[in-house]
């Protein structure tokens, strides 16, 4: 593990995950949901749980995001906070 | 309200964080957690017990087996709760009866549709090749069945609800869905037919064409074949619940 | 460089207590129930990044054995070499075995990250649950909005 790669990668973590809680546009942050899965992903990839980081990159960033998509454009795409 | 929470999120962090400092240095390998000898068993031992070089695969279908079915059950009964919660009959079909119902998009996108249509035979590949291949490299029953129900969900999305549905319609998707946990389940009441303990698989030699400890390995290929058809059922099942809120007729 | 290094032996204890923060006020003070919802996903990936941080070990590889180590017939010295160029000589299971010599140290600990592999899928089944309540709660109030959703349970009193 290269404790630099590490260090970025978790400092973007807490910006991708406070920027899809505060974005009023719900559509955005589902999508910026799925980088932050796919940042995730990578970190554990770099912590050799290849099996973990596999489930997530199919799972975190691919499934759940559209499932979170496709809830946005059944309900509604703004929100108030 | 925010107050509140903030009040809570930060006592709850300092109390954390304040833990923190007793931890083990991050990748110390006389740490309690690695240190522990069944750790150490399942890293030494899994290869000669069960000839998987895989070992998370191997402990996840094997030493685990209950866990893992169990968390195939929790899949299968997440989808029927979705199910049960969303799909109604489609509003329009009450409203003028005898029409067809079945409604495509007008014209579906050339580039999209072709792209897609090379790609889903691609991956439908690459996700049996997942499972197939989830004891000697990184993968398995989850993540091939997730991939292989996302094969179905981009066709889906790339055309409507209902070319997808041709492949897997829902009666066809809860009964897959039902057949994983049937073949998961059917591999540990084998073993006690046989006369061993409820997934104990190395009795399984009786019947197959294999010494005691590749039997572990051809079961452990059959289970996770199990865990990829509830998977695969369920992910299409979910998404196509939620993407058509439940009438299974319009599509995104 | 000497300080960055002794601070990334916590780091990532401290980001993982720091994401679950922002996780868990989400989930009490958002108002909106997909925000929640994300929150709550936040949430359980923290968790998860705390035990795979928990099996790391310094210098280790991913827990899969080698393919030298399973098959040590290709270019290994173990066998002597008077097989000829065109048959392969596959050694048995017990052979393999006898030869294998496995360090725990070199592997990762894949006893955490079964558990989380198995706590990721159920995360988003959990998920989908959750945006199948939100849809139908859309459905029955037209709004995905908690205050909105209170103020017309209250009215409908």
């Amino acid at each position: 593990m290269i404790w630099a790669f590490d260090l970025i990668t978790l400092i973007f973590l807490v910006i991708t995950a406070i920027i899809s809680l505060q974005t009023k546009d719900l559509l955005s942050a589902a999508m910026i949901f799925g980088v932050y899965s796919f940042l995730m992903c990578l970190l554990w990839a770099g912590m050799a749980a290849v099996d973990v980081a596999f489930t997530e990159s199919a799972v975190g960033a691919g499934v759940s995001a559209v499932f979170l998509i496709a809830t946005v454009l059944r309900t509604t795409r703004r929100s108030s906070d | 309200m925010k107050s509140f929470a903030l009040i809570a999120v930060v006592l709850t962090g300092w109390l954390l964080l304040s833990a923190v400092s007793d931890f083990p240095d991050w990748g110390d390998t006389e740490s309690p957690a690695n240190d522990y000898r069944l750790s150490q068993h399942y890293i030494t031992e899994t290869f000669p017990e069960t000839s998987v070089p895989n070992m998370v695969t191997a402990v996840l279908a094997d030493y685990r087996g209950y866990d893992t079915m169990f968390e195939t059950v929790v899949i299968f009964v997440a989808g029927i709760a979705i199910m049960s919660i969303l799909r109604r009959k489609p509003l329009d079909h009450l409203k003028d009866k005898g029409k067809e119902t079945r409604t495509y998009k007008k014209d579906p996108d050339l580039i999209i549709d072709t792209t897609c249509r090379l790609m889903i035979p691609i991956i439908q590949l690459f996700a049996l090749y997942v499972v197939a291949h989830g004891h000697h490299s990184p993968g398995g029953g989850f993540q091939g069945g997730v991939i292989f129900g996302a094969s179905f969900i981009l066709l889906a999305l790339s055309r409507d609800l209902q070319a997808a549905q041709r492949w897997v319609p829902e009666k066809r998707v809860l009964n897959l869905a039902g057949i994983g946990i049937l073949i998961y389940s059917g591999f540990g009441f084998a073993c006690m037919l046989l006369g061993s303990n409820f997934l104990d698989y190395e009795i399984l030699h009786k019947i197959m064409p294999a010494t005691p400890i590749e039997a572990r390995s051809h079961s452990m290929l059959g289970v996770e074949i199990g865990v990829a058809f509830t998977c695969t059922a369920i992910m299409f099942s979910i998404y196509s619940n939620l993407a058509s809120n439940g009438d299974m007729k319009e599509t995104l | 460089m000497e300080l960055l290094e002794a601070l990334s032996a916590k780091f990532n204890y401290w980001i993982y207590v720091i994401i679950m923060m922002i996780g868990l006020y989400a989930m009490i003070s958002k108002n909106n129930l997909v925000k929640k919802l994300i929150g709550m996903s936040i949430f359980q990936t923290a968790i998860i990044l705390f035990y795979v941080s928990i099996g790391v070990k310094e210098g280790d590889t991913i827990p899969i054995l080698y393919h030298d180590q399973v098959h040590p017939s290709h270019g290994d010295s173990h066998h002597e070499a008077d097989t000829g160029h065109g048959e392969d000589h596959h050694p048995s299971h017990e052979e393999i075995v006898a030869n294998l010599h496995i360090e725990p140290d070199d592997f990762a600990n894949p006893l955490p990250h079964v558990l989380m592999l198995t706590a990721i899928v159920v995360g988003v089944a959990t998920l989908g649950v959750g945006l199948a309540l939100t849809q139908k709660i859309y459905r029955d109030f037209g709004s995905i909005e908690e205050n909105e959703i209170l103020e017309s349970i209250k009215s409908a009193k």
